[in-house]
């Protein structure tokens, strides 16, 4: 597959999620609106609030997961390595440098997010900044300028942004039908439980859709793919496999991910003990990191 | 009728492919003429860290006449050398005499502990670095263009609009053997 095939297939699946969002999410109103006897306006509701949460994954996703990772800028002062690394690579791979972040957090990790090479940022944790040597740090950045030059960062930072719009519209719902539905108990409207209702709901339509969303955004092929441009950027594809192992023997998670970004990172930001959700956890967000060092090692 | 519209079209498709290469091959020979002012940017900027370094090594290590001579005839040859040829020519020199300068640095303790010294060696590694990898992204794209001039059948197009192959930013063999650290 070409670079501008996989540019093309991340634009499609970028709109072809968006559009499933905004359909999934009215509809899940329009059925609640139904049981309150009012579709039209929680129709309207959900449209308008899937609508301004597309646009604002398009626009600001980049801003969005900076900011619920909790990453700051990055200096050339303070960072000499990363952000030399960073300009470097970008020159070599013809795209314009991305901005740069840091996560202060001693668990080794890294991600790239924004909409375009033009508004791209590639951000690492400061455990990773002090664990690796700079053929390492070469392998991962190369690793994450892949993403940004085929747009995989388009697609996988609005999935994390509609995702965590999923996450907090249910936690929402399901709160004020906690506190709606005891209310209405005390009214008593017959022997109709809207918990009950509500989380039947909730399983039906939320949960396939975050399945969807995640699925179509990572895929074993994107990590792999963006390994294999990696190592023909930097020449050296050993880099990466020592870095990799370096991540992968790192016994403890990162602190500010959650199941939202988690696809996001080069490896699996949970470890072993996995915190994501129980959704999230049906689908491996990232293949096995011995595999992905083998392939490595063998080219 | 039916004859005439088969050759409309396919005078119409050759004259789009005609069109697209054409195009491509412009598109292909701006981003070469880019990529090689981006080694330029990059070799002068190593050329500007040059006598920063020379004065400080100096104040160290006065005697060492014959290394500071060598580098700042290579940084001379670096400024003057017009082809892409002459310029990887000239900048492998410039490695070689830094890399002397470099090992001499360390039979002076001062000198390495020097934190000007430190950050100039920092930054004029980080250099060589940009220069290998803009080297890189310059020949990346002069393989394409060559490859497209010298295949069929976009040599047709390229032969009829005297589109020349570019030349590759890299020393010759010989010259490569020479890059050595003599003590």
């Amino acid at each position: 597959m070409s670079i501008y095939n996989q540019i093309s297939s991340n634009r499609w699946r970028t709109y072809f999620i968006i559009a499933l969002f905004i359909f999934f999410i009215s509809g899940f109103f329009f059925l609640i609106g139904q049981y309150l006897q009012s579709p039209t306006e929680y129709f309207i509701l959900g449209f308008i609030i899937s609508l301004i949460s597309s646009i604002a994954g398009y626009f600001y996703s980049d801003r969005i997961v900076l900011l619920t990772v909790g990453a700051k800028p990055a200096d050339k002062k303070d960072y000499f390595d990363f952000y030399t690394v960073t300009e470097n690579l970008a020159i070599a791979d013809g795209v314009p440098m991305p901005k740069i972040y840091v996560i202060s957090d001693p668990s080794p990790n890294a991600f790239a997010t924004g909409r375009d090479p033009k508004h791209a940022v590639v951000c690492a944790t400061t455990g990773l900044l002090g664990m690796m040597n700079r053929s390492e740090l070469e392998g991962v950045i190369a690793h994450e300028l892949s993403h940004v030059k085929n747009y995989d960062i388009l697609l996988s930072s609005i999935v994390a942004v509609l995702v965590g719009t999923v996450a907090l519209v249910s936690d929402w719902i399901m709160r004020s039908m906690w506190w709606g539905g005891s209310r209405r108990d005390d009214e008593d409207r017959g022997g109709r439980n809207p918990l009950m209702l509500i989380l039947f709901i909730l399983a039906l339509i939320i949960g396939p859709l975050v399945a969807t969303l995640i699925q179509l955004a990572i895929s074993r092929k994107r990590e792999l793919l963006a390994d294999a441009s990696g190592a023909l950027l930097t020449r050296y594809p050993d880099g990466l496999a020592n870095a990799l192992e370096k991540i992968a023997g790192y016994p403890q998670p990162l602190k500010n991910a959650n199941s939202a970004t988690a696809h996001l990172f080069i490896a699996n930001p949970f470890k072993k003990q996995n915190k994501g959700s129980w959704l999230v956890n049906l689908f491996s967000t990232h293949p096995p990191v011995e595999e992905r060092i083998k392939i490595l090692r063998s080219m | 009728m039916s004859p005439l519209l088969i050759v409309i079209g396919l005078v119409v498709i050759i004259g789009l492919y005609f069109v697209g290469t054409y195009n491509g091959f412009i598109v292909l020979r701006t981003r070469i003429q880019e990529a090689l002012s981006g080694i330029d940017v990059q070799l002068k900027r190593r050329a500007d860290l040059i006598p920063n370094l020379v004065e400080t090594v100096k104040g160290y290590a006065k005697h060492e006449k014959e290394i500071f001579e060598n580098v700042t005839k290579a940084r001379s040859a670096l400024m003057s050398a017009g082809t892409p040829g002459e310029k990887a020519q000239a900048d492998n020199q410039l490695t070689s005499a830094l890399k002397t300068v470099f090992a001499v640095a360390e039979n002076y303790p001062d000198l390495k502990a020097n934190e000007n010294f430190k950050d100039l060696q920092r930054q004029l590694e980080d250099t060589e670095d940009k220069v290998a990898y803009s080297r890189q992204f310059y020949n990346a794209n002069v393989l394409e263009f060559n490859t497209k001039i010298q295949t069929m059948p976009s040599n047709f197009i390229a032969n009829m609009f005297g589109f020349k192959v570019a030349e590759f930013f890299e020393a010759e063999e010989s010259e490569r053997k020479k890059v050595e650290v003599k003590f």
